[in-house]
């Protein structure tokens, strides 16, 4: 039986780190760009803006939110390639960045990648 | 509850597998923080089981309780001991931040028997179910094709799901599809 990571089918496959699982796309929901900022009351028009409509939508490296939706419910993070479908690894939705060990590994795989702040 | 005959508990359908929907069994909701202190002790005191490991299923007798999220256990019993499975728990967790819901007549539970038990899930299924990957003990959270479910195997030849009550009709026609006689598609043979 084919792998689960079968790199011909250029299927996501996805594990979530709250129960361990792993599955294809369908499974999952995606929730758009990660590690984004809130500016809320108070803050500059510019800001709220950026906020609320500015994505990078990179081809190449990508920081997502997604969630486990037909399965446990949980939402995490995702850094994967865009280009390659390539998922570099799922970690906790409840950080601000990128945890070390995936950056490691993105540069690893594309030396001198940058996205948004992190690199 | 709808009075659609899969819903009363008595087709069975023979495809290449057995497909029954099992009427006996109560099932609750428990959510809450597994690592609370008490919480553990509540769960044995009141069932005789403690909190699964990850994605597990454990049971006797009449009783499973299976993880179904980091904070989120399904107790299932026979409606003799639901009540006071209920006030044990409801009694032992009352400090702390709990829920618990008897969902019976929101979820049905279908057993699916049959040498090839494995492919027919395989077919609706997004789930790897090799014999070396999906194993009897572990439940999968997943969907049959457009309906969340949950699976799990009380040998290698007998899966059991849990649904919403709702799409007990769907699930059944998917089923009864998957197992159709002729569509014999024999993916685990050589591995079994």
């Amino acid at each position: 039986m084919a792998s689960l990571n079968c790199r011909v089918c250029k299927m996501l496959i996805l594990k979530c780190p709250y129960c361990g699982a792993s599955g294809e796309e369908t499974e999952f929901e995606c929730g758009g760009e990660a590690h984004l900022k809130r500016f809320g009351p108070g803050s500059g028009d510019d800001e709220f803006q950026g906020y609320l409509f500015d994505r990078v939508n990179r081809k190449g490296v990508h920081f997502e939110r997604w969630r486990h939706s037909s399965g446990c419910g949980k939402w995490f993070h995702a850094a994967r390639n865009t280009e390659t479908l390539e998922i570099y690894g799922t970690y906790s939705a409840q950080v601000l960045e990128p945890p070390a060990e995936i950056r490691e590994k993105i540069s690893g795989k594309v030396p001198g990648w940058s996205w948004r702040e992190f690199s | 509850m709808s009075d659609n005959p899969v819903d009363q508990g008595a087709e069975d359908s023979v495809g290449y597998v057995s497909i029954r929907q099992l009427g006996d069994r109560d099932i609750m909701l428990l959510r809450g923080d597994f690592a609370f202190h008490g919480f553990n002790g509540a769960l044995v005191a009141a069932t005789g089981l403690g909190v699964p490991p990850r994605r597990g299923i454990i049971g006797y007798g009449n009783i499973q309780v299976a993880w179904m999220s980091s904070d989120e256990l399904l107790v299932m019993t026979d409606s003799a001991s639901t009540e006071k499975i209920a006030k044990s728990l409801e009694q032992a967790l009352k400090n702390q931040h709990f829920l618990l819901a008897e969902v019976t007549d929101s979820r049905t539970v279908f057993e699916i028997r049959g040498d090839l038990v494995r492919e027919v899930i395989a077919k609706l299924c997004p789930v790897d179910m090799h014999p070396d990957a999906f194993m009897p003990g572990e439940i999968r959270r997943t969907r049959l094709a457009q309906a969340s479910a949950a699976i799990w195997m009380t040998d290698d030849h007998s899966v059991r799901l849990i649904c919403f009550r709702s799409f007990a009709d769907y699930v059944f026609n998917l089923l009864k599809a998957a197992a159709k006689p002729g569509n014999e598609v024999n993916a685990f043979e050589k591995a079994i």
